[in-house]
This record gives structure tokens, C-alpha cells and sequence, in this order.
């Protein structure tokens, strides 16, 4: 993909200045319904996912007790894995988006809640709320775009350490908690900048230093040990458990932003930007993921990223609800709604990591057309944009 | 004050040790996350309570019957509790009064519940909640008790749910050796809470009890207590109801001079001086909300999604006290400002204070 500013073919060009305020209105009025139905459901579901993932959980942990002999291994190392995913998925990243801060109970708060993660919650909402989720896949602004490690749209430069990017990008996925830590730390950068010695930056790594450290213990030490004789082999389940939450998040997260279909945008395109506008670069700028309920779960109804994006703080069990209503807009608006099975997003996430681990192929390039050429092309909707944010 | 007595040192430090590693295998959460799925009223656990009973008393009010958690520490004849009730998903914190005598075999504990117009919580408990249903708990609290000596001439003067603290007294045999006078008002005589109750006492003697049912007598004026109790100010007399039966009786009283004898229970603040408002800036939870000068800064907290504190949003129980870091905010009862420079942390009742200029809290 390139911003869509620079396309030829530009999938907004359409749209006036007034449509998209009305998508705007649309979207808020779906939103505000939502508003108003929330409450006990969503306060129940929610309560439940959480007491299920405990039971879950601790079931696993005790069952692993026993791991040397193997059904137990692969029983408790599947059931940790699930239980795992859950907290992260459809329990941590959600809660911290303070989708159920409704409630008033300071156990279920965006403020108080600590996730089986080694990134520590505040610093994870900041990065995360904050940035990624108001910067939505404006070039070098969002740095969810290929985590500052990898290049994922043509119109990020090509450097020759991207033609390792596949590699870095399965390593990242073996090991993606810790990728995220280092990635709100911005690890790189300030380590780049020289800023490793700042206070604020040393307070910060610290408190990683003692997530990490209480989550190796957890899930390293004290589990095996507890394990007895079956030391080794809960240590080799514990490890496969996160393996396979690392792996499953990854390629859910992957999924998000990555796949072919997905619009980035120029950083100077979201200066004055209304709220249609914001509205309209979440919608372009996410993919789902189709599947059953259990996936939609399994993914903590990030399989809904194009609802999440719009919503951020709706409770994550009502996006399945409104997803045919968002999706009528897009249809109503003459815009693409990005979906796909969970293989062949995934599969196309990855393409476009290999793909761009190369420089841009001639062909590939868009050049900027002539402007009389296209009447609605992008640099009058660029202006009409700028026109109507004025 | 609380004081605890100290366990012998040895068996704490095994216990603290084994909650030490406990909490290495629980990390992130708490042994106590895990232990609240199985035993939620265990002792050591957040203060709650389950809901074992829900009884009419009348058409709008109901006694709930709660089983404590092994953390309670009993009450005193009048206090009150502050419940945390969720309604419709979201968790809100009352503060009702305690009718149950202190100290029973069983170990229940009642409130006794009157359904407002619009009150979410009286209404869900008065007409939706049901048996087996956790509510959160908070330790008894309150002045409004009855003296450890019974005085010898006692005046009960309460009005609608009022009452229930009352109860409370009478239930615990306060009247004992007295000369008890209750004086109530109800709406109607099938109004009455505790109707039967009440009726049986003064029938055994226990109580002299009037009964003033304001549909058909009107509203009882304190002029008329000359009539009816002509000794009122000689006694002690305690008196809960509404506003404006208790600004009447607080006037009477210190116009005779007997304000000392006087105990009072206020169900609702008297708002009086709204001010100008102002950015009121919630510095840990890093939100800013413009709030108007009427708002208490609860209501405003709560409705930008911060964590706030409650309890009886009535400025009587302090369960919503937190520090203001500087700024300026306005008692709603009484208009008095209250005023904090960066470095105070002045307490202040979230409830009853409204923004009057710009102010951070720490919260």
C-alpha cells in the first residue's frame, strides 16, 4: 500500500467534505446507543470471561503439577496457553482500554488492572490508547506500522537491515511480549538518541526490569519447583504456553493493520482533522478477521479491529453487535470493508512483510499524476479536505 | 479508633511468608482474586455481604436480610452501612441504615430500604434484586445512637423512612427502662413501616406512639409537638426525616435552648449556594472536565469515567474523601470555600463540594 494521498486511485475521492461529516454523525449515533444499552450484559460477560480465565488458569497450573506424565503436559499446557490468551486478549487489552471503567468496580479498571504481560500496564496504555489509537497508521507517527523494526508500506524507505525482516518479524512473534515491552519503552530510539540515561527513561526500564522478573519467577521458578520431579518438563510447558500466546497475538495484531487493503496516510494529511475524518482513517486504515464466536473470543474481539478502531472504549462484546451496521455504512459510502479468514490474513500480513523487505519495484511506484488528469484525484480532495477543516 | 491486638510474631511471619509465595505464583493478581471465586465473605477478604432475603414492609420499601462477611464488625443501635450495590452493571454506594439488633445468634444483619421517585438503587433493592445477590459492604457507622445509659425520657421524632434507624434503637431494647415517646409521620397509615411492629410495642406499653398520616392530618408542624409531647424539650429526642422537618425541629430547639438534647439524621444535603465551576483536572487518572459550579465533582468524576470514591452522597459518611491539590471548591450545603495551593492536600467530600475555579484533584 502508500498513502492514500499519493494513489492514483484514491478510495475517498468520492466522498465531499459534507459526506463525511454524516458518516461522522452515523457512526456517533451508533455509538451513542451503545451508550445507552450498557450495563448489566456487558458487566456479567465481562465477569465471567474473568472467572473463567482464572478457573482456567489455575486448573492448568495445577494439572501441570503433574506434568512428566504426558497427557497432563499437553492437557495443562494447552489450558495455560488458552488461559493466557484470554488475560491478554479479551480480559487485559480490553479492560485497559477502560471498556468496562463503566462499571465503578476498582478490580475491573483501566486504573488498577495488571495483565500476565511483561510490559507493565501504564506504560502499555500509553503507548497503545494514546498513540497507536489516535495515530492509526499515519506514517511515521503510528509506530504500529512494522513496530519500528520493519518496513510495511512502500512509503516507508528501504534500509538494507529490512532485508532481514522476515526473520525479525518470527523472532518478534516467538517472543512478542517481549517485542512489546521494548516497543513502549521505545527501546530503540531512545537507546539511538542517548536518552538511556535520563531518569525518566531509567524509572521506566526498571519497572519492565520488575515485570519481568516477576513473571519469569512465576511462570520459571516457582511453577517448576512446585512441580517436583516434573520440574523440567513444567518448565518446557510453561515456556510452550507463552510460545503459543506470543504466536497467537502476534498474528491476531498482525492482522489489525497489516493486510493487503489497509490504507496508511501521510502525516500531514491529519492536521485539523475532523472527527469524520478520524472517523474515516479508522475505518480505511484496519482489517477484521471472519470467523466463529470462539475465535472472536480467542482474538478478544480484536477480529472486529475496524469496530475496535471506531469504538476504542465500547465493552468488546458489543462490536460482533454493530459489525453489520458498520459494515452497511462502509457499503452505503462506497467504501472497502477489510476482511478476511484468519489463514489468509495472516498470509497476506506476511507477504507484505516479504514483499517490502525488498526496495520498491519500479512498477510499484506510484508517481504523483498530473492533476488535471484526474478531476477528483487526491490533491483536491487533499484540498477539499483542508478547505472544509479550516 | 481501631485497634487490633498484635499476633504472636512467629505465626505471622509463617503466614506472611506463605502469602508471599503465594502471591509469586499469582502475579499479577492477588491470592485474594483467586480466593474471592470460591469464598467471597471469607475472613482477610474485601467486606461484603450476600443478600439472603428480600421482605415488603410496604408498598415502597422492603427490609434486605444480609450475611456479612466473617469481617464485620457489628454495629451500634442507629448507625448505618455503606452498601455497594451494582444497578445495571455499574457499581453505586448507598448508605442505609441498620434495623437489625446488634449481636444476633444468627449472625444478619437488615437494612430497611424506602424506593425514591428515580432512585436507582432504593428501587433495584426495594423491587429487583434477588436472594444469593454480593454486595459490598462497608464497616457501621454514624453518631445518630442511642447514649450506652438509656436516659430516662426519650423522643423518637422521624418522618417516612426516617424511621428505620429508630428501629434500629427500638429493636435493641433502648426503651428498656424509659419513658419512650415516638412521634412518626407516613404519607398513610399503610405507609407506615414497621406498622405492625410499632403498633404492637405501644400496645405492650413499651412506646407512647402518634401516628401522623400527612395525607389526611397534613404535615406535622414543630408548634404542634407542644400539644402532643408537651415535655419535648425535656427529653432527649432524636429525629430523622426529611429536610425540612429537621431544619424546623433543629430552629425550634436552639430557640428554646435545648439544641444539646437534640440528635439529628439527615437523609439529603441541603443545597444551597451553587458557585461558579470551573476545569476540575483528576491528576492520576489524567482527565479534565469542565464542571459547572452545581455539579458536586463526584457526579462530575463519575460521569468522565474516573474511579471515584462514594458512599452516601449526602456528605455524612466520608467514604468519598480525597485531597485536593490545589484550587478551589465550594460546600454545597453551606456555600463555605475551601481553598488548596500546590503542596496542600486538603480532604475534601467529593459529594457536597463543587468546582469553584479550577482545582486538581489526586485521583
Amino acid at each position: 500500500m502508500t498513502a492514500i494521498q499519493k494513489k492514483a486511485h484514491n478510495p475517498i475521492a468520492h466522498l465531499t467534505a459534507t459526506d463525511i461529516e454524516e458518516l461522522g454523525r452515523e457512526l456517533d449515533a451508533i455509538r451513542d446507543r451503545v451508550l445507552a444499552s450498557r450495563g448489566e450484559a456487558d458487566a456479567a460477560y465481562i465477569r465471567k470471561v474473568i472467572s473463567t480465565q482464572r478457573r482456567l488458569e489455575l486448573g492448568s497450573r495445577a494439572v501441570l503439577l503433574f506434568s512428566l506424565f504426558p497427557p497432563a503436559w499437553v492437557v495443562g499446557t494447552l489450558g495455560l496457553a488458552v488461559a493466557k490468551i484470554l488475560e491478554n486478549m479479551e480480559i487485559g487489552h480490553n479492560v485497559l482500554h477502560g471498556q468496562y471503567d463503566f462499571m465503578r468496580d476498582p478490580k475491573i479498571h483501566s486504573t488498577t488492572w495488571e495483565w500476565d504481560h511483561v510490559s507493565p500496564a501504564e506504560q502499555w496504555k500509553h503507548s497503545h490508547n494514546q498513540l497507536h489509537h489516535t495515530y492509526t497508521n499515519v506514517l511515521g507517527k503510528d509506530n504500529d506500522l512494522g513496530y519500528g523494526i520493519m518496513r510495511v508500506d512502500e512509503d516507508q524507505p528501504w534500509h538494507p537491515v529490512h532485508l532481514g525482516q522476515p526473520l525479525w518479524n518470527l523472532i518478534n512473534a516467538c517472543f512478542f511480549e517481549y517485542g512489546i515491552a521494548a516497543y513502549d519503552l521505545e527501546l530503540g530510539r531512545n537507546l539511538r538518541k542517548g536518552r538511556h540515561k535520563a531518569p525518566e527513561f531509567r524509572a521506566r526500564a526498571r519497572a519492565v526490569g520488575r515485570k519481568i522478573r516477576r513473571q519469569f519467577l512465576k511462570d520459571y521458578v516457582i511453577h517448576p519447583l512446585l512441580s517436583g520431579p516434573s520440574f523440567l518438563s513444567t518448565l518446557a510447558a510453561t515456556f510452550t504456553a507463552n510460545l503459543i500466546r506470543n504466536l497467537w497475538s502476534h498474528s491476531v495484531i498482525m492482522c489489525g493493520h497489516f493486510p493487503e487493503g489497509v490504507e496508511t496516510f501521510e502525516k500531514t494529511s491529519i492536521e485539523g482533522e475532523t472527527r469524520g475524518e478520524w472517523y474515516l482513517r479508522q475505518m480505511l486504515g484496519s482489517a477484521n478477521i471472519s470467523g466463529s464466536r470462539l475465535l472472536h473470543i480467542m482474538t478478544g474481539n480484536l477480529s472486529f479491529q475496524i469496530e475496535h478502531h471506531l469504538f476504542p472504549d465500547l465493552p468488546s462484546c458489543r462490536y460482533q453487535e454493530v459489525a453489520p451496521e458498520v459494515r452497511a455504512l462502509f457499503a452505503r459510502y462506497g467504501l472497502t470493508y477489510t476482511t478476511g479468514a484468519l489463514p489468509k490474513q495472516v498470509a497476506s500480513a506476511w507477504w507484505k512483510v516479504i514483499r517490502l523487505s525488498l526496495p520498491n519495484r519500479s512498477t510499484e511506484t506510484p508517481a504523483p499524476p498530473p492533476a488535471d488528469a484526474l478531476p477528483h484525484g487526491p490533491q483536491e480532495r487533499q484540498d477539499a479536505l483542508a478547505t472544509a477543516s479550516v | 479508633m481501631t485497634t487490633t491486638v498484635p499476633r504472636p510474631s512467629g505465626r505471622r511471619t509463617v503466614r506472611d511468608r506463605l502469602f508471599r509465595l503465594a502471591e509469586t505464583v499469582t502475579t499479577p493478581l492477588l491470592p485474594d482474586d483467586y480466593l474471592d471465586l470460591v469464598a467471597p465473605l471469607r475472613s482477610g477478604a474485601a467486606l461484603r455481604g450476600r443478600i439472603l432475603d428480600v421482605r415488603p414492609e410496604t408498598r415502597d420499601a422492603a427490609t434486605v436480610t444480609i450475611r456479612p462477611g466473617r469481617g464485620w464488625r457489628g454495629h451500634t443501635p442507629g448507625q448505618y452501612v455503606r452498601l455497594g450495590v451494582d444497578v445495571d452493571g455499574v457499581r453505586q454506594w448507598r448508605a442505609y441504615s441498620l434495623t437489625s439488633a446488634p449481636g444476633r445468634r444468627d449472625g444478619l444483619i437488615s437494612v430497611t430500604v424506602k424506593a425514591i421517585p428515580d432512585g436507582r438503587v432504593s428501587n433495584h433493592l426495594v423491587r429487583r434484586v434477588r436472594p444469593g445477590t454480593l454486595v459490598q459492604l462497608d464497616q457501621a457507622q454514624g453518631d445518630f445512637v442511642a447514649p450506652a445509659t438509656a436516659p430516662r425520657k426519650v423522643l423518637f421524632l422521624t418522618a417516612g423512612s426516617g424511621i428505620t434507624p429508630v428501629m434500629g434503637m427500638l429493636r435493641a431494647g433502648v426503651p428498656a427502662a424509659a419513658d419512650v415517646v415516638l412521634v412518626h409521620s407516613a404519607p398513610t397509615p399503610d405507609d407506615v413501616i414497621f406498622a405492625a411492629e410499632l403498633r404492637g410495642l405501644a400496645d405492650r406499653g413499651a412506646i407512647r406512639l402518634v401516628e401522623r398520616h400527612t395525607d389526611t392530618d397534613g404535615v406535622l408542624g414543630v408548634a404542634e409537638l407542644a400539644d402532643l409531647v408537651p415535655d419535648h424539650l425535656d427529653r432527649q429526642t432524636w429525629a430523622c426525616g426529611p429536610v425540612g422537618l429537621l431544619d424546623a425541629v433543629e430552629a425550634h430547639w436552639a430557640a428554646h435552648g435545648a439544641a444539646d438534647r437534640l440528635h439529628t439524621e439527615r437523609f439529603r444535603p441541603t443545597v444551597i449556594s451553587p458557585g461558579t465551576g470551573g476545569d476540575v483536572t483528576f491528576t492520576r487518572a489524567g482527565v479534565t472536565v469542565a464542571a459547572d459550579g452545581g455539579t458536586p465533582l463526584l457526579d462530575a468524576g463519575e460521569e468522565a469515567g474516573v474511579l471515584m470514591p462514594s458512599g452516601c452522597r449526602m456528605g455524612i459518611c466520608f467514604g468519598c474523601v480525597v485531597p485536593l491539590r490545589q484550587g478551589a471548591v465550594r460546600d454545597l450545603r453551606n456555600g463555605e470555600i475551601t481553598t488548596a495551593v500546590p503542596g496542600d492536600g486538603v480532604l475534601i467530600q467529593t459529594c457536597v463540594s463543587a468546582a469553584a475555579g479550577t482545582c486538581d484533584i489526586d485521583l
